[in-house]
């Protein structure tokens, strides 16, 4: 039976694709962006979240943890985790669910099963279902057998990808993909390397090949503060987009802090400070660029 | 916004307008009632009148001396009290007491001012007179003592001890036929009457007399409108004013007595009518048009034709009459307490859209240029909604979406093709069904021809709670139920549910026998022979409207908490029975201390339990088996109108104050809290979004109520751009599903900060934080305050 680490479903999704959708969050990511906005999808291993928001500092979890991991200290809970072995009976306990394990194993059939269930609210706004992550590429064979049950069933799919895959594994499932939501962060290979921890020129490859085979592609250019947001950057980035055959539209992605507050769930600072954001005029400043390429753009995802 | 400044200053009095307390009626009637007494302590061979002919007379007498009331810049005439804004009493149905009247003048939120003169008049004349002779004296005198102590436990409540059953709504039978017809109608089946060998013919003939008394009352009302407004131009000294007033004479000499020719006509017929209704008794829900899009199209469409009419000019005529409906507050109530507000709305439901009794689709010009008055107005009367059908355009759901994400809770959004299922399910022809719609907040009934009447309010989760207690109500402490058994001692979910569907059956029972006798007074004591007149087959069976005359007659019990009950039983039933972690004893003594100190207890029954609105199969299965009960219960129960009983599911406001008089509930619920309302999930206990609750909901069939009513929460953000599109699909596959209704309140601030302050029960508000969306209370204190001020600053 294949399985598949998925770190969320959201139903009712509405900004990843067309129509009504479902969301599928796979885990684990082959790029490390110092903006990633949902760091918990990063690593392919199980972690651990703590909603402070939510605890009642009961205790509760210091009493069950075997391995004496948890501890109070002036009313907050402290989890060691290098003790923490993940075993999840902290998370058993804790019914106010301040207490979470992001990530858990699902077999095909289970995500299928609530895949399924939203079926009439993708036949009627033409919507259906879409992977994201973390990077889905990285669990390809899962994502393979998911992806060959909604061509089954008629469900539309889009792929939310970073492109940092090799070329066989999107060749082997592009097929079955009916929409393709392609980031594409930097156009320098050093910044993206600098940034991300990985080049560019795997991802610019695989999105060229993607575009001239005739793939439905949205580009999604998340726009980060001094990092992606120069103009000598856009520009060319809007150049090399405008010289893909076939590109539907392009998605700007303005930073936004929400993701500080998952960081402080898995215990870690956010490496970007939440304060930097871009303003409307600079957004559309952005989006002029992209239109001055006679590309078709979008503005907040 | 498009009004002309005549219109935006009707509106402006409207809503500046404090509302009253009218006396004039009361006044009236009590004159004509002690003229009546007189008059025979004076005949030595005194003829009694029947008492539908004394409730003619009656209505006659007041139309012929209330205060005829045309207001500066209207266009359409008619007020129900002496001014906008001047709520008319009923004593004959229940009298205002001093202190009621102190209430309703002193209290916060909903007040009717009371002048020193009403209250000396209801001191020395009203209250001494109308002691011992209402109809809500009569009622709760013949209320069983079983029925009395449910009710004062908070069980049911009862529907008509202070407003007459009314709730119908008019069909198209006034365009095209004057009051004058009327009379021939009448006269008609008098002379089939009188030549016929019925046994009820002389209580028949009485009737018809009654209904043809009604119809020269109107008109006499109708003309005496167009004497005052001969008078005021006579004086007027703006000749624009003047030949406007000489119109407003020529349009009421006209109509109601003939049938309206115009669009103007239609619209002030159709008041005339409204307020003949509405003075005569004070039905539930307000009366209303209808399908006023499909009425007035052939109007609006023969004006433009002629030349005779604009879009303007029409859209000008629409908005006067929507001042005049919120010029109505809705009868102030007796028996208040300060806390209780109420509200003056009064339920009038325009429907908009549809089908014609074809099938074929009904959206029109004329139904966009309603929304488009529904918007400009942004009143709280009338209430409005769209009914959509397969057969109509997106676009006209989208219309509305518009005025939705505005946030002011209109129009609602029904399922027509599933609406007029139901009208097929329980008998009634094809036709009459598309002709047809919902009104109040979501009844289901044949426009025209239907009394479906609104008999109460049900708690059901109340229920659950005299089952735990075998029998007792905590609160009250008397035995009101039957003993169904300790609950220690159920070894199954199936034994506890069965006990549970005993003591439902036996309330149940209790509240139907009791809504038979006060059909029956109401019937006997006071008919209603105006509203028979415009209600088919009233007419031609010669009966009136509260004793079977309705070509379909329906009584409703509207079940409360469906949410809550089944969190409840969904509790008992995965920890004590399936599960096996907790004990009935360990819930019952939680419950008993309203959870303190078993707050972990109460966090494991709110977050560790299966809940209903989650497409989660265990929750929605034992919502299924609460519904199935509760129908079986009711459905097609007989009432004394020749009719039956269905079930609908809506709260209004009744699941607070059902909630206030329970204790705390096995779904982690605190004492006093509000119940869930309408169908839709325990508040904050969906999880899944909107579809899973979507989907959850759409389990129960539908078709088999009378109505059910589905209330979402959206953010501004959320419906902004695509999202209205999207807003628009999610309708569509709830309908597809066979939902009946749903309605959608856009989420301002101050629920945002309820839900800072409140999280636990706002836990399912969603927002959209930027590139996509979030459960509020999940987002930190910083990106809450922020989205907290988009919100404040976000229009449209």
């Amino acid at each position: 039976m294949t399985t598949g680490i998925v770190f969320d479903i959201k139903k009712f999704s509405l900004h990843d694709g067309p129509g009504i959708r479902t969301t599928i969050f796979l885990k684990g990511c082959p790029l490390s962006c110092q903006w990633c906005h949902n760091p918990e999808s990063r690593s392919l291993k199980p972690e651990r979240f703590y909603w402070e928001n939510r605890c009642v500092r009961c205790g509760v979890c210091v009493e069950v943890c075997e391995q004496g991991a948890v501890t109070m200290e002036n009313n907050q809970v402290v989890t060691d985790p290098d003790k923490c072995q993940l075993c999840g009976d902290c998370v058993e306990a804790c019914y106010s669910e301040a207490r979470q394990i992001v990530g858990s194993e699902m077999t095909v059939e289970a995500v299928m099963a609530e895949i399924e269930r939203d079926r009439p609210f993708y036949e009627e706004s033409n919507g259906g279902v879409t992977f994201s992550g973390g990077e889905p590429l990285n669990q390809a064979d899962f994502l393979e057998e998911v992806l060959d049950h909604c061509r089954d069933l008629g469900i539309h799919t889009a792929l939310d990808t970073c492109g940092y895959a090799p070329w066989e594994t999107i060749d082997r499932l592009r097929a079955r993909i009916d929409l393709f939501l392609y980031d594409l962060k930097l156009m320098d290979g050093d910044r993206h390397r600098e940034f991300t921890r990985q080049g560019n020129d795997l991802i610019l490859d695989n999105l060229r090949k993607l575009s001239e085979m005739g793939h439905a592609i949205h580009l999604r250019v998340p726009l980060i503060p001094e990092i992606t947001d120069t103009d000598e950057q856009l520009q060319r980035l809007a150049g090399y987009a405008a010289s893909l055959p076939n590109l539907e539209r392009v998605d700007i992605l303005p930073f936004h802090a929400l993701a500080t507050d998952k960081y402080q769930r898995l215990g870690l600072q956010h490496p970007m400070p939440p304060n930097r954001k871009h303003d409307a005029a600079r957004i559309t400043e952005v989006a002029d660029i992209f239109r001055s390429f006679r590309l078709p753009v979008t503005t907040g995802g | 916004m498009t009004m002309t400044q005549r219109v935006q200053r009707l509106r402006e009095l409207s809503l500046n307008t404090p509302a009253t307390l009218s006396s004039e009626r009361a006044r009236l009637l009590t004159e004509y009632h002690k003229s009546v007494a007189l008059r025979q302590a004076q005949d030595d061979n005194p003829g009694i009148q029947s008492i539908p002919v004394q409730r003619a007379l009656a209505l006659k007498y007041i139309l012929e001396h209330k205060t005829i009331y045309i207001g500066d810049d209207e266009l359409i005439v008619g007020e129900k009290g002496h001014a906008p804004k001047a709520a008319p009493t009923y004593p004959e149905l229940c009298c205002h007491s001093l202190e009621d009247l102190q209430i309703l003048d002193s209290r916060e939120k909903i007040p009717f001012k009371v002048d020193a003169e009403t209250r000396d008049l209801y001191e020395q004349e009203m209250i001494p007179y109308w002691t011992g002779r209402t109809m809500r004296e009569r009622i709760l005198e013949s209320m069983t003592a079983e029925w009395l102590a449910a009710y004062e436990a908070g069980v049911f409540t009862e529907f008509m001890e202070q407003r007459s059953p009314g709730h119908t709504v008019l069909d198209n039978k006034i365009y095209d036929k004057g009051f004058i017809e009327f009379k021939v109608d009448i006269r008609r089946q008098e002379m089939i009457l009188q030549d016929s060998d019925d046994p009820d013919r002389k209580a028949k003939c009485e009737q018809l007399k009654a209904m043809d008394l009604c119809c020269d009352a109107l008109i006499l009302y109708a003309e005496r409108h167009a004497e005052k407004a001969q008078e005021l131009a006579a004086n007027e000294l703006n000749p624009k004013r003047k030949a406007e007033l000489e119109e407003i004479a020529v349009i009421c000499q006209k109509v109601p007595s003939q049938a309206p020719e115009t669009f103007r006509e239609a619209l002030q017929y159709y008041w005339f009518v409204h307020l003949g209704v509405t003075q005569e008794l004070n039905p539930w829900d307000a009366f209303n048009p209808g399908h006023l899009d499909q009425h007035l199209l052939p109007f609006y469409e023969k004006g433009l034709a002629e030349g005779s009419l604009s879009k303007e000019s029409a859209r000008q005529l629409l908005q006067c009459l929507w001042v005049k409906f919120n010029n109505q507050p809705a009868p102030p109530k007796v028996g208040v307490t300060a806390a209780e507000s109420s509200t003056y709305t009064d339920f009038a439901q325009i429907n908009t859209g549809g089908i014609h009794p074809d099938g074929s689709n009904a959206v029109s010009e004329m139904t966009y240029l309603i929304l488009d008055v529904i918007e400009e107005m942004r009143l709280l009367q009338p209430s409005s909604s769209i009914q959509v059908s397969r057969t109509n355009p997106d676009e006209f759901i989208h219309r509305a979406g518009e005025i939705i994400r505005t946030g002011f809770g209109q129009p609602s959004v029904f399922n027509t093709d599933t609406v007029v299922e139901e009208m097929l399910r329980v008998g009634k022809s094809l036709e009459d069904a598309r002709a047809g719609g919902t009104s109040g907040c979501v009844e289901t009934g044949a426009f025209g021809k239907e009394n479906y009447n609104l008999t109460g309010y049900f708690n059901i989760p109340k229920v659950l709670e005299i089952t735990l207690h075998n029998g007792l109500d905590p609160r009250t402490e008397k035995f009101i139920g039957i003993q169904t058994g300790a609950p220690e001692t159920f070894g199954s979910f199936g034994e506890l549910f069965t006990a549970f569907e005993k003591q439902l059956d036996h309330f149940l029972e209790i509240k139907i026998q009791g809504n038979r006798t006060i059909e029956c007074l109401y019937a006997q004591y006071l008919p209603a022979p105006f509203l028979s007149i415009l209600i088919d087959d009233c007419i031609l069976q010669g009966k009136d409207y509260h004793d079977g005359g309705a070509r379909y007659n329906t009584s409703y019990i509207q079940g409360v908490g469906l949410g809550t009950i089944t969190d409840s039983l969904s509790a008992l039933k995965h920890h004590v029975f399936d599960e096996q972690n907790l004990s009935m004893a360990e819930i019952l003594e939680a419950i008993r201390a309203d959870f303190v100190g078993h707050e972990r207890l109460r966090q494991r029954l709110l977050n560790r339990t299966p809940k209903f609105g989650n497409d989660d199969d265990y929750a929605d299965d034992v919502m299924l088996q609460v519904f199935e009960a509760y129908f079986r219960a009711i459905d097609g129960k007989p009432n004394m109108r020749g009719g039956t009983y269905h079930v609908n599911l809506l709260p209004t406001t009744c699941h607070v104050y059902f909630g206030s008089v329970m204790g705390a509930s096995p779904d982690g619920r605190h004492a006093r809290q509000p119940l869930s309302e309408g169908i839709s999930p325990v508040q904050g206990a969906d999880r899944h979004g909107p579809t899973a609750v979507i989907r959850s909901v759409a389990k129960m069939d539908h078709v088999r109520t009378g109505g059910t009513l589905l209330n979402q929460k959206f953010s501004p953000q959320i419906l902004k751009g695509e999202g209205l599109d999207k807003l628009v699909k999610l309708i569509r596959t709830y309908f597809r599903l066979g939902g009946h209704h749903i309605q959608f309140n856009v989420i301002d601030a101050d629920t945002l900060r309820a839900a800072r302050a409140n999280p636990e029960l706002y836990r399912d508000l969603i927002v959209r934080v930027a590139g996509y969306s979030d459960y509020f209370c999940d987002l930190s204190t910083a990106l809450q305050e922020e989205i907290l001020q988009r919100t404040e600053h976000d229009c449209f």
